[in-house]
């Protein structure tokens, strides 16, 4: 497997904070994802393309590896045990996936209004809305809006479960490297996360940097992690045999 | 931590002579039915230590449906008890948990399936019985979804209710011994009509069920 380095990219593209994206993400290509001035939140959805009915699973991701959060070594699952992407590198330690997204009421609960009309590209946008924006755009809609991935937040729970949102957890240059290990509809938002404590509408952009990676070999630090994602991967790589 | 957790005890007044609805749902088995704004819906587990796998919907449209992140997010809190409010993907209550003997519910450990049991235990465990096969079976043969249109696209994180998966504050996640025993309940009034989908968790790898799959009682009662 071939880790990023700046003379590899194949094609970069900023997603100014509050915005939101889409693509086709092929088998073997990996992202960095770089929080451009800290505190960014980047809320990520997976879909097989050739049947979007499979999915990222947030329970199945996180007790495959019974963890609560995911940094490097960790898989992402979809619903039917294959391992959709994986995390190969992580400078920031922990991104979120229990907490969802925030939508236009929560927005402006907490931030206040701003729309295009007064505000143009610089309105607020919520996680929701801008999920829906990509989803619609392949014909999917609310009922496959799922409990996604929110890199670079951190969300810590109490031995009660009580959740506290831990600000200033990913700073600017941040980045996790995260490679495909099928083809994935990626849909991204970067709004903020829903439980930001912010009190000014200022989300982070994200850099996305995309290179060849190539496949999982044996010695994968993601395959090694654990005998259960060894399985996922079997899996995967069956779906393409 | 049991003291604490003792302290959130709540017991209901509400007897069973006065349901309006009383059923046991087999280990195994799916469960779907209709529960209306206002009525209060009992799962009493029988036997002790048995997950149960549920997902609610809104019955005008099911397009709007518990939402595991949403009831974590508005709340800031990770497990169930009484008075948690269960969210709709539109933000809206669906219900609020009013009595609970149990003490602690999960909302992360979603449901078992042919599948996720390849990747958990081994790739010969496909064949087993798993909650996932009970709500596709029920979502194509239950009159509640099947004029609804409902599908795999339906099925979200679920609730396991007397499931007990603890998360530390490291972030690590385990299934653990259950906290529940026979007669335990929780019990939830309806705020709109929802309908309710439910698999009573078939999973022998893991302790959620002792290993030992049991029935569970399900009640329902009108506004007093």
């Amino acid at each position: 497997m071939n880790h990023f380095s700046t003379d590899k990219t194949l094609w970069e593209e900023v997603i100014p904070g509050g915005t939101h994206w889409s693509g086709l993400i092929r088998r073997g290509t990996a992202l960095r994802l770089t929080d451009m001035q800290g505190g960014a939140n980047l809320s990520a959805l997976f879909y097989n393309p050739e049947d979007k009915l499979e999915r990222y699973n947030m329970p199945d991701t996180l007790k495959a590896q019974h963890t609560a959060f995911l940094t490097t070594g960790n898989v992402c699952y979809s619903d039917m045990g294959r391992v959709m992407c994986s995390i190969i590198q992580d400078t920031v330690g922990w991104h979120d996936t229990i907490c969802g997204v925030t939508d236009a009421a929560m927005i402006e609960a907490q931030y206040g209004q701003a729309n295009f009309q007064t505000h143009r590209n610089d309105m607020y946008r919520s996680g929701k809305d801008g999920l829906l924006v990509e989803l619609a755009k392949y014909g999917l809609g609310k009922r496959d809006l799922v409990a996604g991935v929110n890199f670079f937040s951190k969300a810590q729970a109490d031995e009660a479960g009580e959740l506290s949102f831990v600000a200033g957890h990913s700073q600017a240059g941040s980045y996790v490297d995260v490679r495909f290990d099928m083809n994935v509809l990626l849909v991204l938002s970067a709004a903020p996360h829903p439980l930001d404590t912010g009190s000014e509408y200022k989300p982070a952009a994200v850099k996305l940097s995309a290179w060849h990676a190539g496949l999982a070999g044996p010695e994968d630090v993601c395959r090694n992690s654990c005998e259960q994602n060894g399985r996922g991967f079997v899996n995967t790589e069956r779906y393409y045999l | 931590m049991s003291q604490a957790m003792n302290q959130m005890l709540t017991e209901s007044t509400l007897a069973p002579e006065t349901a309006v609805l009383d059923q046991v749902c087999n280990a195994g088995d799916p469960w779907m039915a209709e529960v209306k704004k206002g009525q209060t819906f009992r799962i009493l587990d029988l036997e002790g230590n048995q997950a149960v796998d549920t997902l609610f919907y809104s019955a005008i449209d099911p397009e709007e449906r518990y939402s595991a992140v949403d009831t974590i997010a508005r709340q800031g809190r990770l497990y169930l008890t009484t008075g948690s409010v269960l969210y709709s993907s539109e933000g809206n209550p669906m219900l609020t948990i009013t009595a609970d003997t149990c003490g602690r519910h999960d909302t992360l450990g979603g449901a078992c399936a042919a599948e996720s049991n390849t990747v958990r235990y081994a790739l010969e465990k496909r064949p087993m019985h798993s909650c996932r096969d009970s709500f596709m079976h029920a979502l194509n043969t239950c009159g509640c979804a099947t004029h609804r249109n409902m599908s795999k696209r339906d099925i979200t994180a679920n609730i396991n209710f007397f499931m007990n998966v603890p998360v530390t504050a490291e972030g690590g996640l385990s299934f653990a011994d259950g906290i529940s025993a026979p007669g335990k309940y929780v019990e939830m009034r309806a705020e709109m009509d929802v309908v309710v989908l439910i698999s009573n968790c078939p999973q022998l790898n893991n302790p959620c069920n002792a290993y030992n799959p049991t029935p569970v009682r399900l009640l329902v009662w009108n506004p007093v």
